[in-house]
């Protein structure tokens, strides 16, 4: 989708003002959405790519001007709803009204070291050989999909190359709705600063993405 | 608001200067005790979680990955080739370092990562991603306009050094390894980590020099 998230190149966002001896937390809520967020994920009721759609559905105006935690927090309610875990009543009066659904596994504190160690990787394998070679030129598919994506609006209708061939992965276009894992050749493609943003670009510049098979097009 | 209380601190009330904070104290803290009366989430598992990332998992990770690299060549070829499991020798696995890649600054190419679209960041290695990495600003124009981010951190580059932006678009998560200062000759790793900073494995810095630690 074309939401809030997709921000490179964006305009008027303002400075980065990075904090010098930044703490990892700036309030003791922030660790609890951490947390929450985290222990509600290995439920195992919906994907990494579900919950970044989540995040990125918020509307605009709160999107832009919410930190991280709150991004991860509203999106969490709205997982969570969309789930059954719980009810928006609940959650309006911060206790339990009645039973919800039941998880694939709730995460105890004994089991956290084990599951950030192994964290989820989802990098599957396919049946097909790769359609693209290093060093090849693409052209980035030029599309607009309401729903989830991963190739952002500024590398669209681009021209690059590939720089390598990174293996098979989910694809979170199909994952985030449900529609399966649908493993695709993953691809480091690389950009000329001026192909992506034309005059006035820096000429220095080299930008890459990691893009599906299905985002590519032989030139 | 419940009555439950988890060995995390409540006294919290100097954020109360702001109602976005309180809102969203209470908004986690509702979500937090319904889950909690439910069943579903363990309390003392957000507290594993907090303290994993506040003690154990962080940027002396990447740190000491840089610093074997620069004085181990057969490591750093290795990270160059399967940087996953090279960082794994080391013990660094998990949660959003599944799929790793090392990319090496060079006298003429600077690199520099970003999510534009969300925030992946290599936990494994860098743990939390600061607050920056993950807003709008950063995100918007590392892509488009790298120097001047650059240079927001203090750091300007040559006028004819290739700038090399990692959009994270993907699952696979980048470390930026800088070059070894000049002077460094004589360190141990441990020594060597000291040098490497966070900003130095996103890209947004350079390695310090031996003199800053004096």
């Amino acid at each position: 989708m074309n939401g809030p998230h997709d921000l490179g190149g964006q305009h008027g966002m303002g400075p980065v003002a990075p904090e010098a001896n930044e703490p990892y937390f700036h309030a003791e809520w922030e660790k609890r959405a951490l947390g929450v967020t985290l222990s509600c994920g290995a439920f195992g009721a919906w994907t990494i790519d579900e919950s970044r759609h989540a995040r990125e559905n918020l509307a605009p105006a709160t999107y832009l001007s919410a930190s991280y935690y709150e991004i991860w927090t509203r999106a969490l309610e709205t997982l969570l709803k969309r789930h059954g875990f719980v009810t928006q009543a609940e959650l309006d009066g911060g206790h339990m009204l009645e039973k919800g659904a039941e998880p694939k596994r709730v995460l105890k504190a004994e089991m956290v070291p084990g599951v950030l160690a192994k964290g989820g990787p989802c990098d599957r394998p396919v049946d097909a050989r790769p359609r693209f070679v290093v060093g090849e030129e693409v052209r980035t598919k030029n599309f607009n999909p309401t729903t989830h994506t991963r190739l952002p609006r500024y590398a669209r209708a681009k021209i690059g190359r590939i720089e390598a061939v990174q293996g098979s992965f989910v694809f979170p276009d199909d994952n985030a709705h449900g529609r399966g894992e649908s493993a695709q050749w993953l691809y480091t493609v690389v950009f000329d600063g001026a192909e992506i943003w034309g005059e006035g670009a820096d000429p220095t510049l080299t930008i890459s993405i990691d893009a599906w098979e299905s985002y590519l097009e032989h030139v | 608001m419940s009555e439950h209380h988890h060995g995390h601190d409540h006294h919290d009330h100097d954020h109360h200067h702001d109602n976005h904070f309180t809102d969203m104290e209470a908004r986690v803290k509702a979500l937090e005790t319904v889950l909690t009366e439910k069943g579903l989430i363990d309390p003392a598992a957000i507290d594993a979680i907090v303290e994993t990332y506040e003690t154990k998992i962080g940027p002396r990770n990447g740190a000491r990955v840089v610093a074997k690299a620069w004085n181990d060549a057969e490591f750093a070829d290795w990270l160059k080739r399967d940087a996953t499991a090279a960082i794994a020798s080391l013990g660094y696995t998990g949660r959003q370092g599944e799929h790793m890649r090392a990319v090496f600054n060079t006298t003429d190419t600077h690199n520099l990562v970003v999510c534009t679209l969300c925030s992946c960041y290599p936990w494994s290695v860098l743990g939390l991603p600061p607050v920056w990495y993950k807003a709008p600003p950063y995100r918007s124009r590392a892509v488009i306009d790298p120097r001047g981010v650059l240079a927001e951190f203090g750091l300007t580059l040559s006028e004819d050094t290739r700038i090399r932006v990692w959009d994270s678009t993907a699952e696979l998560r980048y470390l930026v390894v800088p070059e070894r200062p000049a002077g460094t000759d004589g360190l141990d790793e441990e020594q060597l980590a000291d040098l490497v900073t966070r900003d130095a494995m996103i890209g947004t810095g350079l390695a310090l020099a031996p003199e800053a630690l004096r």
